[in-house]
Parts: structure tokens; sequence; C-alpha cells
């Protein structure tokens, strides 16, 4: 086994011994369980209208009607509920003083990181695959287009991967759980009012770098079913920058 | 083994540590003794690499700590005030995490695994999750992750507070029977563990070592004189008189009993002799006649409670 494999094995274990993450497992996959069959009974609702007023077979969008909205949906979800699954991280380690273990055994802080976000990420992606039963029943009733799906998990997985490394980051600053639960909250919902904000500056320089910055314009495009490789490349740096800066903070905890 | 060179340690404004140097060679058991806040801790943290020292070299092993932090960390063992411990993990899981971490291989690993286990007494609750021990085994399994690669050298931060005396025996043997084959530092605001355990004594006072030493000449360099305690059964008015005439002997007082005498004699002068003869041929009856020894607590008083005004 490597470190960074010992790493991740030991934080998936104490993942799932630990109750935080079925609770939130059971809240995430049941509302976005609710809100899918909320998007489906709308969507039949709509389509049973258009046949009685056409009186024709009516052939409706499905992946704009259901499926947009949903993965918008388990955005915001993602942004209440992943905090949680990464408050624990480096803030437990500083309170129990299991990090002192960590940081004098040779063992590298880079691989230390590492091991702890894959760990998360794998407990985030294994959650998400769940919710892929949405789509797999949906495609015995109706007939969608699977490449704005495919494209709508891959831009799930990067927007939780990187929610999940600011969370990482805000839990290297302290040992409270709480306060870095509310740190990676505050910086996720920052990045999401950019967004908003950024349409005020219209077609500025500001406007257009501030709405780079934000994910919105980047999941959007992505849930569209439009693959760009600045879409991509802004969450690889954005999630290379918060582990960078989660390092920086562990550095920065011994030195002081 | 250990080596310090002029190490000094500032958090902000504060010092804690003031130009700190010593050697320890290999195999000694050494005691850090000081009171609470006195630079204990961090004298240990620099020396496991947790952090490094504003100023100053520490070598372990012949690595330096800033230059070869990864051959440093590889031959020490280190048990925090505080176990390190992840309290969801059983006991032989955590270990398991532990020699992973500390880089034993697979074949490595299960031969430390049962020495170890056997040598901290915890093959009963090997398979017990750490958050429902008692104190005392989870201090164990705290000693157990710091041996687990079979460290040259061991850093344990005050190994037994908070255990019973029969827990703190027991770990204390532990120790003692670790000596030779690991060199040890350990350290304790309890002076009777200090004496118990160690061959040599540093005492930190205010993030300075105030005195480096073994126990006995610590003890020894303090007293300028030997004291004596005599009681003896009749009520004898002239004894007072006739003991302070014998050779070697400075100063006679009546003790804090009636017929008890406290006598202060010359060091290297035995006068115990004399003093027995004298008083057995005046028929004053001797009860008892005894050394004062100077604990290690009297010399830890007069060491620390210097009258230097506060920085």
């Amino acid at each position: 086994m490597t470190p960074v494999q010992t790493i991740i094995a030991k934080e998936l274990r104490s993942f799932f011994v630990s109750p935080v993450v079925y609770v939130i497992g059971a809240i995430f996959l049941a509302v976005v369980g609710l809100l899918a069959y909320q998007a489906v009974a709308n969507a039949s609702n709509q389509a049973l209208r258009l046949m009685q007023l056409q009186n024709t077979y009516a052939q409706l969008n499905l992946n704009e009607m259901i499926f947009r909205p949903l993965f918008q949906s388990m955005n915001l979800i993602l942004m209440i509920i992943l905090p949680l699954l990464t408050m624990r991280l480096f803030a437990e380690e500083r309170k129990l003083r299991t990090f002192e273990l960590l940081l004098t055994s040779p063992i590298g802080v880079n691989e230390i990181v590492s091991g702890k976000f894959l760990s998360v990420v794998m407990v985030y992606a294994g959650l998400l695959s769940l919710t892929s039963l949405i789509p797999i029943t949906l495609s015995a009733y109706a007939t969608f287009d699977w490449q704005p799906i495919y494209l709508g998990y891959l831009a799930l997985l990067l927007q939780g991967a990187l929610m999940l490394a600011i969370g990482l980051f805000a839990s290297a600053l302290t040992e409270n759980q709480i306060i870095a639960a509310f740190l990676s909250f505050g910086v996720i919902l920052g990045l999401w009012v950019l967004g908003a904000i950024s349409t005020a500056f219209g077609d500025t320089t500001a406007g257009s770098i501030l709405a780079y910055l934000s994910f919105t314009e980047h999941f959007e495009r992505l849930i569209r079913g439009l693959l760009n490789v600045k879409d991509l490349l802004y969450y690889i740096s954005g999630i290379a920058f918060m582990w960078f800066a989660a390092h920086q903070a562990i550095d920065a905890y011994r030195w002081k | 083994m250990i080596n310090v060179q002029h190490v000094t340690k500032q958090y902000g404004p504060v010092k804690a540590l003031d130009d700190i140097s010593f050697s320890i060679h290999k195999g000694e058991i050494v005691a850090f003794l000081g009171p609470n806040g006195a630079g204990k801790t961090t004298t240990m943290r620099i020396l496991t690499g947790f952090m490094p020292p504003t100023s100053g070299t520490v070598k372990i092993a012949g690595f330096d700590c800033l230059e070869e932090p990864w051959e440093v960390k590889k031959h020490i063992g280190y048990l925090p005030e505080t176990p390190p411990l992840y309290l969801e993990l059983t006991v032989k899981e955590y270990l398991i995490f532990v020699s992973r971490i500390k880089g034993l291989d697979q074949d490595q690993l299960q031969k430390r695994m049962e020495i170890i286990i056997n040598q901290t007494g915890l093959a009963e609750v090997q398979g017990r999750v750490i958050g429902h021990l008692s104190r005392g085994y989870r201090q164990r399994v705290g000693l157990a992750q710091a041996l687990i690669h079979n460290p040259p050298v061991l850093i344990l931060d005050e190994p037994t507070t908070g255990l019973d005396p029969n827990q703190i025996i027991e770990i204390r043997d532990l120790i003692k029977s670790l000596a030779g084959s690991h060199t040890i530092i350990l350290s304790t605001h309890l002076l009777a563990e200090a004496t118990a355990i160690c061959q040599k004594v540093i005492i930190i006072h205010r993030g300075q070592i105030v005195a480096i030493d073994s126990p006995e000449h610590l003890g020894a360099k303090l007293r300028q004189s030997e004291m004596l305690n005599l009681t003896v059964k009749q009520t004898d008015p002239g004894l007072l008189e006739a003991l302070s005439k014998i050779p070697g002997v400075m100063h006679v007082s009546n003790g804090p009993e009636p017929n008890t005498y406290v006598i202060e004699t010359q060091i290297g002068e035995d006068a115990r002799e004399e003093l027995t003869k004298l008083v057995v041929n005046r028929g004053a009856g001797l009860l008892e006649l005894s050394t004062q020894t100077v604990s290690l607590e009297d010399v830890f008083k007069v060491l620390t409670k210097t009258d230097k005004p506060d920085a």
C-alpha cells in the first residue's frame, strides 16, 4: 500500500463507522428522489395538457424539462450538505491531536491532503452514482438524449469535487468542525453569488472575470450538454488551488 | 544519539525556549523535568520534527531535523501528551494504520504487531474499538503506536499522567524494560518518576535548562552538609553540649520532638560511629540515628524558585 492508499483506506473506514455519512446520504437521496418525482409528475401533466390541446402525441424535451432543473437543484443541495462531509477531515485530527501522529510520521503533507481529498470524493461519487437510478428507471418509460445526462453527471462530479476541495481547505484552518463547515459553506455561497453579481456588470471585463470565477456559468454549460475545455479547466484549476491552499494551511499550522 | 545546539523557539513575542543545548547518548533514559509551561512539550515537538525551532540545530541519530526530516521521523517514536488515537478504529486497525504510515512492509508489520501487542499487554483488547477503552488501555495503545516501527529513539510526553497507581507502575516497568535498546526521553512533572526510571534529569524552567545531571548528583550538589536525625530515650540535658564536641559536627540543635536532635556534620566526615558511642556511653538510650536525604523535590524547588523577575 502506498501512503496515499493507506490514508484513503483509513478515511473510508472512519466515514463508514460514523453516522454522519448515512444521515447525509439519506437526506441527499430522499430530497433528490422527491425533486425527481416532482419533475417527472410535472412533465407528464404538461404532456397531457398538450395532448388535449393539440390532439396529437406531444414530443417533449425531457432533458430540458426534467434533468436540467433536477441537476440545478442537486447543485443547491450539494452546497449545503458537502461542507458537512468535509468538516471533520482536518479539524478532528487537530482536535484529537492525531495530527501530531501524522505529521511526525515519514509521510508527506501532500500525501495526507491527497488521501483525504480522494477519500471524500469517493464517498461523494458513491452517493452520486446512486442517483443514476433516476435516469435509468425513466429510460424504461421515455426517450431522451443521454449525452447531456452524462455531461450533467460529469458536471455534478466536478462541481462536488470543487466544493469538497473548498471544505478540505476550510477544515485545515480550524480545530472546530462547526466553524469549518460554515467557512466552506460561506466560500461556496460566495462563489455562487459572484455569478449573480457578474450580470450586474454586464459585458465589461470585470463582469466576465466575475462570471469566470463563479461556477454557475461553467456548470450551466455542462448540464446543457456542451463540453468545453475552458469549463473543465476551471474546475481542475479550482480544485488544484484549494488543494494547494490546504497544504499551505497545514504548513502554517506547524510553523507558527 | 540526540544532539541539541542553541535551540530557541519563539511564539510571537513569547520565548518558549531560550538557547537550549544538551546531548543524550545511546541507550540512556532521560527525564525532562519542569513545572507546567516550562517548555517541555515544545522541546519534544521540536525533537520530533513536528515544529521547527526558530533558531539552533537538532540532530537525531546523526540526521538534522530540518534538512532530513524524513530520516529523523523514521528514527523516532513519539507519544504526545494526549495519545493520538482514532477513537472509531479498533486497536488492531489503528496499529495497522500506524505501521503503514511509518513505512513498514507487510512482513515486518505482522511480526511487529505480534511483539508490540504482547509487550504492551493489549492482546485482550485488540479487537475492541479504542473509544470504548479505559484511560490506562488508551495510554498503552499510545505507547504501542510509538513503538510499532521499533524506533531507536523514543520521545514520551508525560507518559503516566492520568493513570492510577497500578497502571503507573506497569507503564514505568514497560519503559524501563525498553532501556538499553532504545534511547528514551520522557517529560514529567513528577520528581519521583524521574528518580525511579531515569539516569539523567534535565530540569527546564521558563524555557531554559537550569540543571542536567543524574538524580543522585543533583541531590548531592545541593547540600553543603550532611544532616543527621538522632532520637534518644532518656532526657539528658548535657547531651547537646557533648554532641557538638565530636569532631566533624558543625552544629547541633533540638529537633521538633522532645529528646530528638538535628546534627549537621561536614560532608565526607562520617560522625555516626562517634555519635553512637557517645550516646551509648552516656546511657541515654539510642533509639534512632538516620541521615536526612535531600529529595529531588527539594532540588527542584530550589532550582525553579528563581528570583529572576519576569522577562
